[in-house]
């Protein structure tokens, strides 16, 4: 028995969510980083499969720039993390707040 | 024997990923990031994107998996967090009724939806994306010629990012404060 789309498609919403209520539950910004992490593969799951099933290599393509924007937010987030450490000695979310205005 | 493959493969990145959500220390949230990650290349394997799964290994794992170990490692915060503490009152039981209802609306859309898509959709038996190229060829050519100005942004993006983290993380000043001398 192969693997249906429908297969992958559910996995990739099952990471998804999990991901998502990860993002709302932790208050660790750098575990928070890591549930949009979990998210964005997900989605890239959910490209590669549909992809292939359509036969169209576009869904790789965008799967190559999610990753790059994922790299992207990543360095830019754990940018504004260490900065916000700086002042504060502690990583909760909230201290978040120190970035307004 | 492919199904065999992707329900293992499930089960890896399922478990890696209640890890992430669950361990108190981001180190391990940051290994089991690691595993799931290696659990979707070997999809991408399975679905014959090989370039993305080698891609998936070196970038993803290899790179932003580090980035992260490197910073809780700079910051010191690999200390474990406490998990029983909720400073938003109803924030978790919230979080699990969010989360249930966007389960339940993806799994709707993925069942409803897989039998209406449109395109032209692979016979049976045969190989996605299979005419003669191998998947390297078919994504370079796509890449450069039809995503060619995307291509020229990402770079551009790249560099922003990299200029931006420089000037987020550079200290002020260097000379008039305290915490000048440390840079």
């Amino acid at each position: 028995m192969e693997p249906t789309t429908g297969w992958y498609l559910a996995l990739a919403a099952a990471l998804f969510v999990i991901g998502a209520v990860g993002l709302l539950v932790r208050r660790n910004p750098l575990v928070m980083f890591m549930c949009v992490e979990l998210m964005l593969n997900a989605v890239n799951v959910t490209f590669v499969a549909l992809g292939a099933d359509l036969n169209d290599v576009g869904g790789q393509a965008a799967v190559f720039f999610v990753l790059v924007v994922a790299a992207v937010e990543v360095v830019v987030g754990l940018a504004l993390v260490v900065a916000v450490n700086r002042r504060r000695a502690s990583a909760t979310a909230d201290d978040l707040s120190a970035l307004r205005g | 024997m492919e199904a065999a493959v992707f329900i293992a493969a499930a089960a890896v990145i399922l478990v890696g990923a209640v890890g992430v959500v669950g361990s108190r220390n981001p180190v391990h949230s940051a290994l089991f990031l690691i595993q799931t990650l290696l659990g979707a290349a070997v999809l991408f394997v399975l679905q014959d994107a090989h370039f993305l799964a080698a891609v998936q290994v070196v970038v993803y794992a290899g790179a932003i998996v580090i980035l992260f170990l490197f910073v809780i490692m700079l910051l010191g915060v690999d200390r474990a967090m406490r998990l029983d503490i909720e400073p938003i009152a109803g924030q978790r039981p919230l979080a699990v009724i969010v989360g249930v209802a966007l389960a339940a609306v993806l799994l709707t859309v993925t069942v409803v939806a897989t039998g209406e898509l449109t395109g032209v959709r692979r016979a049976a038996g045969e190989r996605a994306l299979d005419n003669g190229l191998s998947d390297v060829e078919r994504l370079g050519r796509v890449l450069f010629s039809q995503y060619a100005l995307a291509v020229q942004a990402t770079a551009v993006l790249l560099t922003i990012a990299v200029v931006g983290a420089v000037v987020l993380t550079r200290r002020h000043g260097g000379h008039s404060g305290p915490s000048g001398e440390e840079t």
